[in-house]
């Protein structure tokens, strides 16, 4: 049986904070015609065409710049990160290799794939959900750590 | 430059949503992959809040050959579901499962100062380079 972790969920703001997420994806794509997918806009760097780099670092400046923004109005929300170096250096090895094999990461194909009903990114964010789902099992209740 | 301009608007906002929705935090986004222990359900709503408006968004989208600012759309043609399109999505999610972090909430941690999320983003980076060196020499060969 599924225990819902009642203290920690935070209904109200991920909803509001998954509508501005879609305004995002729905302002880059009605004003610019593209798929906000994040490791494409980022990986895409690493083999730029002509013309192709400042919109990209563009996005970036403004996702980065974003923590900034946010401490004009209010603190930030606390960012707990648990994993350790070696850790993260697997993680983000794997993140980076495998976004850009699949062609997409959670905004790409989780938000914009699942929102123009595509197949394709349906059977890519089942692939990482399930994914992440086993690995956090694996982590934290085989391995205990 | 108008392209660029809403490029900016559209990752700050990206950034703040992340904010609001919890998920710049990987504990947060962890516990949503925990189902085995006591599971935080929020991420799926962050992907429900997201999805309602890309949904209304999309729709409009379809109907246009040009974005409100004069570009071309430019949609993804490909459809197939293929072994590299499920074996990137293992990988990254194996990847997403270890520390928490998907690339968008990792560069918002980034950009709030953790030097633990910056060394995350480099590995991504050069996961990505990676990823580069070997299509390049596969597309010689």
């Amino acid at each position: 049986m599924i225990e819902i972790a009642w203290s920690n969920f935070t209904p109200w703001s991920a909803m509001v904070g998954g509508i501005l997420v879609g305004i995002a994806a729905a302002s880059f794509l009605l004003l610019n015609g593209r798929i906000a997918g994040i490791s494409g806009i980022l990986g895409g760097l690493l083999s730029p065409a002509k013309g192709d780099i400042a919109w990209r670092l563009a996005f970036l400046v403004g996702l980065i710049g974003a923590p900034a923004v946010w401490i004009l109005a209010t603190e930030l929300p606390p960012i707990e990160i648990k994993a350790g170096y070696p850790a993260l250096i697997i993680a983000g090895l794997l993140v980076g290799v495998g976004t850009r094999y699949g062609s997409g990461c959670t905004s790409g194909h989780g938000v914009c794939g699942l929102s123009r009903l595509s197949l394709r990114s349906l059977a890519a964010t089942l692939s990482f959900m399930g994914a992440g789902f086993v690995t956090v099992y694996v982590i934290r209740h085989l391995l205990g750590a | 430059m108008k392209f660029s301009l809403a490029s900016l608007f559209a990752g700050l906002v990206f950034g703040l949503g992340l904010i609001v929705s919890g998920m710049a935090n990987p504990e947060k986004v962890l516990g949503f992959l925990d189902i085995a222990g006591l599971w935080d359900p929020s991420l799926a709503f962050v992907m429900g809040g997201a999805i309602m408006v890309g949904v209304v968004a999309f729709a409009v989208a379809g109907k246009r050959t040009l974005s409100f600012l004069g570009y071309h759309m430019k949609m993804p043609a490909n459809t197939h579901i293929d072994k590299r399109l499920i074996l990137g999505g293992l990988t990254f999610g194996v990847g997403w499962g270890i520390a928490g972090f998907c690339p968008g909430p990792g560069l918002v941690a980034l950009g709030a100062g953790e030097i633990k999320a910056a060394v995350f983003v480099a590995a991504m980076v050069a996961g990505m380079g990676i990823f580069e060196v070997i299509e390049r020499s596969r597309a010689k060969a």
